[in-house]
């Protein structure tokens, strides 16, 4: 429907390559004007690197661009924006300390007086229906918000080309809805949209067409309409994936629950982070517990409260019966919790540090690793040489910083540093974030194998498919508040979408019906 | 008014010359702090300025130029600074220390000769008949220009922060240089330029201290002002305007000990001497007690920047 | 123009061949100031670096080395482990000074004892002098969240005011005809830290420092506490998830490097300097800095590097009384040796590639 339309952008065998990865490797592609088009494939397959690159922010080492039939080579993103391309992305580029008008005028080239430019931001997010206020602080709106603001950004460009970097991923069901409808209208208008995803279903909704990549080199072309979700994703992954598999339920006749959380509040460390209000909830040994919702909606914070990082009232958290809440990191693993945050470099591990210290990072105290103070590196490195060669870690050696490995890898090496102290409690923030899809299967199997041998499992998730894959109950973290957990057969999605609070923020202007 | 032989007007007048050195540099790091970047090396600049201030005069026997190459000379020390730690990625702490600690030994190198030579004064901006009215004359119509320019350069520096696109984008790099990457800006270069400000406004407030304030070379003659610069930017909460207050509060504490010690005080004048740095250290204590972000202090501060991809 | 690209991990190489390169660098580049200034680079470096080695008066000048390199090595140590762990005092000069004056006030205030066991109580005084200024800004932080930084070093300024006041009051010598200063621990044998060996400069400091050199080896290459430092400083938000209290860690760590300074300059006040005086402080505090760096915050590279700084201390005063060099070239020449080494750092972590090639 879209092939009258004239060729606005065509990518001709560009190569990319860093130290140890080829990012791109000839890769080519074509979008038309006013066509949604969809670059498929998984985190590392290099969809990033290659919008990067057609938004002038990475030179492309080998091949060549076209745009209108032109040749099309920007130096700078100022070039690009220039040409017509404006780019919404995943991270990185928002500045919570400015409001949302100076956020918006740092994107643009020449942007106009701020109470112009206000009452432009005003008008235009009306017409989108994507209501924005803009003297708000953007270090305070929701997650979904903030993505309003990089779109209305892009909008005010009257950009000929819209990359969008997984933009449904900080969204509640419904906030895709109006995200899409915004796409649309955009695509009648004539904007080609660049659509960066690896959620199918979206893709297949949404788009016209379909570039798939896989470690760097395009596999395939396809038509997301015409496709099935299963032949979109072996194309994806390039293998069949099996489901994990769940034990049985099994009642171990506990007195208490392994896991009791009561009226948790604290109030959050991070600048612009949600304080945890009054969360309740219990996790039975051989439990998994899934929390969804969207980012930045206490997730951090709940997981700093679980640790030990930040400290609750003694009460607030039990584990089998015994207050726990006033403990630090180290006492709560002593006691058999073990925890992986989801940022793994810096907070899981430290960067600079080899792998036998960053297994000794956790895993000192469960694994007997200290005697009177003194550390026992000989048997740190056994214990890191473990859990490489259990969780497939591909490194050269123990000896490494973990910042060599990939994040995949790294993710590996944390999940399985964890999992491997015998633990009675498992909590975990974004279990398989960055991983590829056979390496997320496995950890999703370890963590499910951990619970069948008794330990209660928390697993904070922003991925809604991973939690109703392995979850047993599902609750949803919305504004520091945690849902009343409910069992996750019978769940519907839109069900899931109201507990996750619907839609953010669209009280502050008037919506057009 | 008088508090015994201290006159207000003159107490005033006087605390308004006394502070220019520190607020002038701390209105230099408010800017290379609000890009990002922890330059603790405030006081080398600032003593560098001082020498190349002072030989530049004695030299041409003009303040004027002894001021410009004031300016010179701490600039030309921050870019030491600016390419260690932007283009090195050197820790900015330590490079900052190392900065004050090669200001301090090359000030002194370069004034050897310099030691008792007094400099051509810098006379008052002429107001004509204004300088006479009583109180407001000597408080507002009595002094050189480097003490209005450095009430202007407050005033400037708070319009160019809160309304021009310059400052927007010097605010943005020091929230986050990586978003500022990811929309095209050049972080290092921009973070060049502010320390180079930086480096200029310490260098003219050194010169100000050889120049105007002592008037002659000693060495170490700047004694602490760009530490207590620093922290001035601390106690205003990065706000140019409170930098003013902030500067007029340390230097109206300078000048009430010099003259109570003049006076001769019952207070010993070792304690009076070691007022104006435990004072530094009080208000440090007060502002720094509030909670997390309230402070303003950029997200960014301190930290350095490599566009790895 | 060059590019840098992240090294997967640091290199052990450069992490050791960097002080040396940034020792090489300060030669040719104080050589080509020394040249500026119109003396022989070439003699000066020698006159640095070799003279009181192997020159015509080593055998004394050796000993002057150690005297130098014993408050050096010790203040840099304490500093070391506060640095590692991102906590800076920078007032260690202060904590010197307090030390000393703590220290000399305890014999003091027992003379004319003559019994030798004085001597432990003064170094208790020291180290608890030391490291008491040294929690000022510990707990502040603590407390407040004041900046250590700011606050450690106006300190130093206090502490100056404090050591004249004790110069010209209440340490003052009463048999001293007026003039400022305390008695001479010279002439006090009880509460004096004399050379060990004759003619080698070793005195107590120099052994403590030896000795507190190898024990913080010992902590941070074996010890959890040495690993909770080291933890804190590269990735904070992984030694909070690990389980440091970082508010221990500040006040352990200023605690430690107060005490430390507080004991170099006790030892230093009794021994070399022999008096309290009101230019009693000649800048160690702030050269240990250099020297903490230098020896790459690694206890065995501050030993060598308090040595090579005492040395351009003892080659220094004989380029100024030789050559003519102003003492001030001194200090240049110490500065730029903290630049290179800053400077060269980068290559530990990172590769320089020319841009354009490949």
């Amino acid at each position: 429907m879209t092939s009258d339309l004239p060729m606005l952008l065509h990518v001709d065998a560009i190569s990319k390559a860093y130290p140890g990865v080829i990012a791109n490797h000839d890769v080519s592609f074509s979008i038309r004007q006013g066509e949604v088009h969809a670059l498929l494939g998984e985190n590392g397959a290099g969809k990033s690197t290659l919008v990067k690159m057609i938004y002038g922010l990475v030179k492309p080492d080998s091949g060549q661009m076209r745009w209108l039939g032109a040749p099309y080579a920007p130096t700078a993103p100022r070039v690009a924006r220039s040409t017509g391309v404006a780019m919404v992305f995943q991270h990185f580029s928002l500045f919570e300390a400015l409001n949302v008008a100076e956020n918006v005028a740092l994107g643009m080239e020449n942007p106009p007086p701020m109470k112009a430019l206000a009452a432009r931001i005003t008008q235009v997010s009306q017409d989108y229906g994507l209501p924005l206020d803009p003297a708000r602080m953007v270090g305070d709106l929701s997650a979904g918000e903030r993505q309003r603001v990089e779109i209305i950004r892009c909008l005010l460009q009257d950009p000929k080309l819209l990359i969008m970097d997984e933009p449904t991923s900080v969204l509640t069901p419904q906030e895709v809805e109006i995200l899409f409808k915004t796409l649309r209208q955009l695509a009648a208008e004539g904007t080609a949209i660049l659509y960066i995803s690896h959620k199918l279903e979206e893709i297949r909704s949404l788009c016209d067409a379909a570039t798939i990549l896989r470690r760097g080199k395009v596999v395939g072309t396809a038509d997301p309409k015409t496709s099935t979700a299963r032949e979109l994703a072996e194309a994806m992954v390039g293998a069949t994936l099996t489901p994990p598999e769940r034990a049985a339920p099994k009642d171990w006749g506990d007195a208490e629950p392994a896991l009791a959380v009561q009226n948790l509040s604290a109030a959050s460390p991070i600048p612009f982070g949600t304080s945890l209000k009054e969360i309740s909830f219990s996790v039975e040994r051989g439990e998994v517990l899934g929390i969804g919702g969207v980012a930045g909606n206490g997730q951090d914070e709940l997981l700093l409260a679980l640790s030990g990082e930040i400290a609750a009232g003694a009460q607030m958290i039990r584990a089998a019966g015994r207050p726990v809440g006033a403990m630090g990191p180290a006492d709560r693993r002593r006691i058999g919790f073990v925890m992986a945050p989801e940022d793994r470099l810096g907070h899981a591990a430290a960067p600079d540090m080899s792998l036998v210290e960053n297994a000794f990072l956790t895993g000192g105290v469960r694994r007997g690793l200290v005697k009177n103070g003194f550390i026992d590196w000989p048997a740190a490195r056994v214990f890191a040489d473990a859990v490489i060669n259990a969780y497939d870690v591909r490194t050269p050696g123990s000896h490494v910083a973990a910042r060599a490995l990939s994040g995949g890898n790294l993710q590996k090496f944390v999940i399985g540093r964890e999992l491997s102290q015998s633990p009675d409690v498992i909590v975990i923030n974004q279990p398989t974030w960055g991983v590829d899809a056979a390496a997320a299967a496995a950890i999703r199997q370890a963590i499910l194998d951990r619970a069948a041998a008794g330990a209660a499992v928390v697993i904070i998730s922003q991925d809604l498919d991973e939690l109703l894959e392995i979850a047993d109950n599902f609750a949803v973290l919305n504004l520091g508040r945690l849902t009343v957990p409910r069992p996750v057969k019978g769940l519907t999605v839109d069900q899931i979408g109201l507990m996750m609070g619907g839609v953010h923020g669209m009280e502050t202007a008037h919506v057009p019906a | 008014m008088d508090f015994g032989s201290i006159n207000l007007a003159v107490l005033i007048a006087s605390l308004m010359v006394a502070s220019v050195p520190i607020m002038l540099a701390a209105l230099g790091e408010l800017i290379v702090e609000k890009a990002g970047v922890l330059n603790l090396g405030v006081e080398g600049m600032m003593i560098m300025g001082a020498i190349c201030g002072f030989i530049v005069t004695i030299q041409t026997q003009s303040p004027f130029l002894g001021f410009v190459g004031g300016a010179i000379g701490g600039a030309a020390l921050s870019m030491v600074f600016a390419f260690l730690t932007q283009v090195l990625l050197a820790n900015q702490v330590a490079t900052g220390l190392a900065l004050t600690m090669f200001g301090l030994g090359m000030s002194s190198l370069m004034g050897q000769g310099y030691n008792g030579l007094k400099p051509v004064p810098t006379p008052p901006v002429p107001f004509g008949p204004l300088a006479d009215i009583p109180f407001f004359g000597p408080v507002l119509f009595s002094h050189d220009w480097v003490v209005y320019f450095s009430i202007f350069m407050s005033g400037l520096l708070w319009w160019v922060l809160k309304s021009t696109r310059m400052g927007l984008i010097l605010r943005a790099v020091g929230e986050s240089h990586e978003a500022a990457h990811a929309l095209g800006y050049k972080v290092i270069r921009i973070r060049f330029g502010a320390i180079a400000f930086g480096g200029a406004m310490a260098g003219i407030g050194g010169a100000y201290v050889s120049l105007v304030r002592v008037p002659q070379w000693v060495d170490g003659i700047t004694a602490g002002a760009g530490w207590i610069a620093l922290a001035i930017v601390v106690f205003a909460a990065w706000k140019p305007w409170r930098v003013l207050i902030g500067a007029y509060l340390f230097g109206g504490i300078t000048v009430l000990q010099l003259n109570l010690q003049v006076a001769g005080s019952w207070i010993p004048v070792e304690y009076l001497s070691m007022s104006p740095y435990l004072i530094t250290i009080l208000v440090l204590v007060i502002m720094s007690s509030g909670k997390g972000r309230a402070l303003n202090a950029p997200a960014a501060l301190g930290q350095n920047f490599h566009a790895s991809r | 123009m060059f590019r840098l690209e992240k090294r997967p991990s640091p290199s052990k190489f450069w992490l050791y061949a960097t002080p040396v390169v940034a020792v090489v660098l300060t030669m040719i580049f104080g050589g080509l100031l020394f040249a500026a200034m119109g003396t022989n680079p070439f003699t000066v470096i020698k006159t640095i670096f070799w003279d009181p080695v192997f020159g015509e008066f080593a055998f004394y000048l050796r000993g002057q080395l150690l005297v130098k390199a014993g408050p050096l090595i010790l203040i840099a140590l304490g500093l070391s482990l506060g640095f590692r762990a991102g906590i800076w005092n920078i007032g260690a000069e202060g904590q010197y000074i307090i030390g000393a004056i703590c220290g000399a006030a305890v014999g003091l205030a027992a003379y004319p004892t003559e019994s030798r066991l004085i001597f432990i109580p003064m170094i208790a005084a020291g180290a608890l002098g030391g490291w008491a200024w040294a929690m000022i800004p510990a707990i502040l932080k603590t407390r407040f969240n004041t900046n250590e930084i700011l606050v450690s070093l106006m300190l130093v300024y206090v502490a100056e005011t404090i050591l004249a006041k004790a110069a010209t009051g209440f340490l003052k010598n009463p048999e001293g005809m007026g003039f400022p200063g305390s008695r001479n621990f010279s002439s006090y044998p009880a509460a004096a830290n004399p050379e060990l060996i004759a003619g080698s400069g070793l005195h107590w400091g120099g052994v403590a420092a030896i000795v507190i050199g190898g024990l913080a080896y010992v902590l941070l290459s074996r010890h959890i506490i040495g690993f909770q430092i080291k933890l804190s400083g590269q990735a904070p938000r992984a030694a909070r998830f690990h389980g440091v209290n970082p508010n221990k860690l500040v006040v352990l760590c200023m605690g430690l490097s107060g005490a430390l300074a507080g004991l170099a300059g006790m030892f230093e006040v009794t021994g070399p300097a022999g008096q309290i005086s009101i230019d009693f402080n000649v800048g160690y505090g702030f050269t240990a800095i250099i020297v903490a760096f230098l020896g790459r915050l690694n206890p065995v590279g501050i030993i060598l590097a308090g040595l090579i700084m005492a040395l351009t201390y003892v080659g220094g005063e004989m380029a100024s009384t030789n050559l003519g060099l102003p003492s001030a070239a001194i200090q240049v020449f110490q500065g730029m040796l903290l630049f290179f080494l800053l400077g060269v750092d980068v290559l530990t972590n990172f590769r320089i590639r020319m841009a354009g090639g490949k």
